[in-house]
């Protein structure tokens, strides 16, 4: 499966030759470096926007399936082309600004979301030698990066002029501000195992093992602080439809609606990509080249993804902060600390029987501090003539026919 | 450094996702607490109780239909008894049985769509209710068998019903009888125990029985709250006396309680139509009536334990062909009024979560 590799390397041949007949001078030699740089970035941009209509499909059919009924399947085979006359649709609605809306905050604000979704994608490795840059901070890069979302997301809510949406970002405010800091920590445990934060360096480690059978803890706070950035549920308290009607989207319509909801999907297929990276051995796989397997695993991540959105109801928004702080944080510092602790005790290589090891330590740690810290549930009995019976008594109104 | 802040008050509906209808609250929040509530209703009004001054008895019925139009079935019942104490007619024992079964297959349907809406409410995302419409799919298919309709069914008549059963209706009513608790174990099974669920409305919005009373509160609210009073059981109309069956009554009056009364409920009903079934006795299906009642001068009230509440009828007859007055009780207004008490000092999230568990429905309260 190499030819895909090989059509590449054969394109960039082919325009470095076309670029250096019609810029001659060696000097050129940048044009030709912007030109391919422009090349991977179209490729780069595009492949999570082509996804994402792919996957809210997925999505829909999926929740279907969960909802017992049968979801799209109308427009095109399978209804596949679903997404895409949704998208017509919606990019052909009148693009309203509100009266009384920051009007060059709330233009911008779909941006500043978009932007670093897209931003996360240029770490990503989909293959041994397929990123755009191998940067040496890659893991920590993605998470500031994504960071910067908060922002747009807190300029839309007060842009917008409208309470609702003002509520949705002060929630998401709290809420992404909240879950960056187990999500980080959460990392640790695999940047400590991998001794690198280079995603394709945390990938080799993982050739032998897939580091979610050494870090399940790890994975599951991972896996919890990913949903909340996501604002999947069950903490997706930001757009909470049935609460604050849209939350930050509210006011939103045309483009910059789609630009909001393609933002979310593209965060998602990127932090499901991250997840595959850091916990599944990312593109590494048997007989398929490494941008399938990798396509796979977002695909099953995602899935994971629906399952739980499609089963669990929404948290309150002092509880979601109490699950971060008080449950969230502790686990993942805990994490950490015992992962330090094996790395230096086997400096060379995890040895594999510490997997059920640790699957036991995730199990009861979780439920450890589940009993600490309260956030549980009791059932209770709704008893039949538990109370005294109030003694029959007939209304105090004439009857007609007596 | 001390911050100024300020309330903001915020118009939650007419056009709100989980108003349930075009109800609007006039909310004043401080941050994400509610501290003061204002109910504003009247979106929905039709004027019911005018329009029954200028029908006859029988149209009425129609009419009731659009009271809680997610339990049509208790609305014609209620009606139809106050209209038969009023004319004096007494219905055949049969009729009385086929309505008692209508009646409490209304009461699982009518909460399954409580119980659904409220875990809506709560932020499943239409899960469970998709899987409680399933069943009320199955109900509506019976009440289809019988007269037709899936909404309005306008089927129960003064002094009876307006056909009899259908021939192929009691297999389809024995087959969703004996179905019916394993859904229900299947709704407990997804929420009884849900962490998410518990941790949301246990210990929440507690309405003290003594407030409940007070307010006039009636249905599997003022029982949540611990207190013992079913129409079935304290007035017993049509033929409740003969049958078997417990009042789910809730220990505390929190949104759990509320949540849970609803479900243990499904189950008597089940076991009550299972009674009703056995019993039933052959016979005429509706009693010799005229088609133009007159009644004689004089008033009557009749109450049923509708899904909601108790729904009340109260008919004043001048001996015209139509109601000189029509007053209902409508029992999700009535629930409402507790509505301010109940969700001051809970968040904007609990707000939605308490208004799914008073169970409305602007259909009623608007009339």
């Amino acid at each position: 499966m190499d030819w895909f590799y090989e059509l590449w390397r054969e394109l960039g041949e082919v325009f470095r030759g076309w670029i250096e007949a019609i810029f001659p001078d060696s000097a050129e030699g940048w044009i030709t470096y912007l030109v391919l740089g422009f090349l991977s970035a179209f490729v780069l941009i595009n492949l999570p926007m082509v996804l994402v209509p792919l996957l809210i499909y997925v999505e829909r059919r999926l929740l279907g399936r969960f909802q017992n009924r049968v979801g799209p399947n109308r427009v095109g085979p399978f209804g596949i082309l679903q997404p895409i006359a949704d998208g017509i649709k919606i990019m052909t609605k009148e693009d309203i600004i509100p009266r009384g809306a920051d009007k060059l905050v709330f233009t911008l604000a779909p941006v500043a979301v978009m932007a670093p979704a897209l931003l996360m994608f240029t770490v990503i490795p989909f293959g041994n030698e397929t990123f755009l840059t191998n940067l040496n901070v890659g893991i920590l890069f993605i998470v500031a990066v994504t960071a910067v979302e908060t922002i747009g997301v807190f300029m839309a809510g007060w842009a917008s002029n409208n309470k609702y949406a003002l509520f949705g970002a002060m929630r998401a405010v709290a809420q992404l501000v909240s879950y960056e800091i187990p999500l980080v920590i959460s990392i640790m445990g695999v940047v400590l195992i991998a001794g690198s934060m280079v995603l394709n360096d945390i990938v080799a480690v993982q050739s032998s093992w897939p580091l979610i059978l050494f870090q399940p803890l790890g994975f599951l706070i991972f896996f919890a602080a990913v949903s909340a950035e996501l604002n999947r549920s069950p903490f997706d308290l930001t757009e909470a439809e049935s609460e604050i009607i849209a939350g930050i989207h509210t006011e939103y319509s045309g483009v910059k609606f789609v630009m909001f909801l393609t933002a979310e999907g593209i965060a998602l297929v990127g932090y499901s990509a991250v997840i595959a990276t850091l916990y599944l051995s990312g593109w590494e796989g048997p007989g398929l080249p490494g941008y399938l397997w990798l396509l796979v695993k977002i695909f099953f991540i995602f899935g994971i993804f629906v399952w739980t959105r499609a089963t669990l109801p929404r948290l309150r928004v002092d509880q979601v902060m109490t699950f971060a702080w008080k449950f969230l944080f502790p686990l993942s510092l805990l994490n950490a600390a015992i992962t330090a602790v094996q790395v230096v005790v086997w400096s060379d290589g995890l040895p594999p029987w510490l997997i059920p090891v640790n699957f036991a330590i995730a199990i009861g740690l979780i439920a450890g501090l589940h009993k600490f810290v309260g956030f549980q549930g009791e059932t209770r009995e709704v008893v039949p003539g538990g109370a005294e019976r109030l003694t029959a008594v007939s209304r105090p109104v004439a009857g007609g026919s007596e | 450094m001390t911050l100024k802040t300020e309330e903001v008050m915020v118009n939650i509906g007419p056009q709100h996702p989980s108003t349930h209808g075009v109800f609007r609250m006039r909310v004043t929040f401080d941050g994400e607490v509610v501290t003061d509530l204002e109910p504003v209703f009247g979106y929905l009004h039709r004027g019911t109780e005018k329009l029954a001054e200028e029908r006859t008895y029988t149209q009425i019925i129609t009419l009731t239909d659009r009271l809680d139009y997610l339990a049509s079935m208790s609305n014609n019942l209620a009606y139809v008894l106050a209209a038969e104490k009023l004319a004096g007619i007494e219905p055949p024992e049969r009729a009385m049985y086929i309505r008692v079964i209508m009646a409490e297959l209304m009461r699982i349907a009518s909460h399954c769509m409580a119980l659904g809406f409220f875990i809506n409410d709560l932020g499943a995302l239409a899960t469970p209710l998709m899987y409680m419409f399933r069943e009320r799919e199955k109900i509506l298919d019976l009440f289809e068998m019988v007269c037709g309709a899936r909404i309005t069914y306008s089927y129960m008549r003064i002094g009876g019903v307006s056909g009899d059963l259908p021939p192929e209706f009691m297999p389809a009513l024995t087959k969703f009888i004996n179905e019916m608790p394993g859904y229900i174990d299947e709704y407990e099974a997804l929420l009884r125990e849900n962490e998410i669920i518990i941790s949301r409305t246990k210990d929440m919005a507690i309405l003290p029985p003594e407030t409940a009373i007070n307010a006039s509160v009636s249905g599997p609210m003022l029982r949540a709250s611990g207190v013992d009073w079913d129409l079935r059981k304290a007035d017993p109309y049509e033929v409740y006396d003969r049958f078997e069956f417990d009042v789910p009554v809730g220990p505390t009056g929190d949104t759990y309680d509320r949540f849970l009364v609803r479900l243990e409920e499904m189950r008597e009903s089940v076991r009550i139509v299972k009674q009703a079934m056995e019993q039933i006795p052959e016979g005429p299906f509706r009693a010799k009536a005229p088609a133009l009642i007159r009644p004689p001068k004089g008033e009557a009230y009749a109450h049923v334990e509708a899904p909601k509440g108790e729904l009340g009828f109260y008919l004043v007859s001048d001996g015209a062909i139509s109601p000189y007055r029509c007053k209902i009780r409508a029992p999700s207004f009535i629930n409402l009024t507790v509505l301010r008490e109940l969700s001051i000092g809970w968040k904007l999230a609990d707000l939605i979560v308490i208004l799914g568990s008073v169970d409305i429905n602007m259909g009623e309260v608007d009339r």
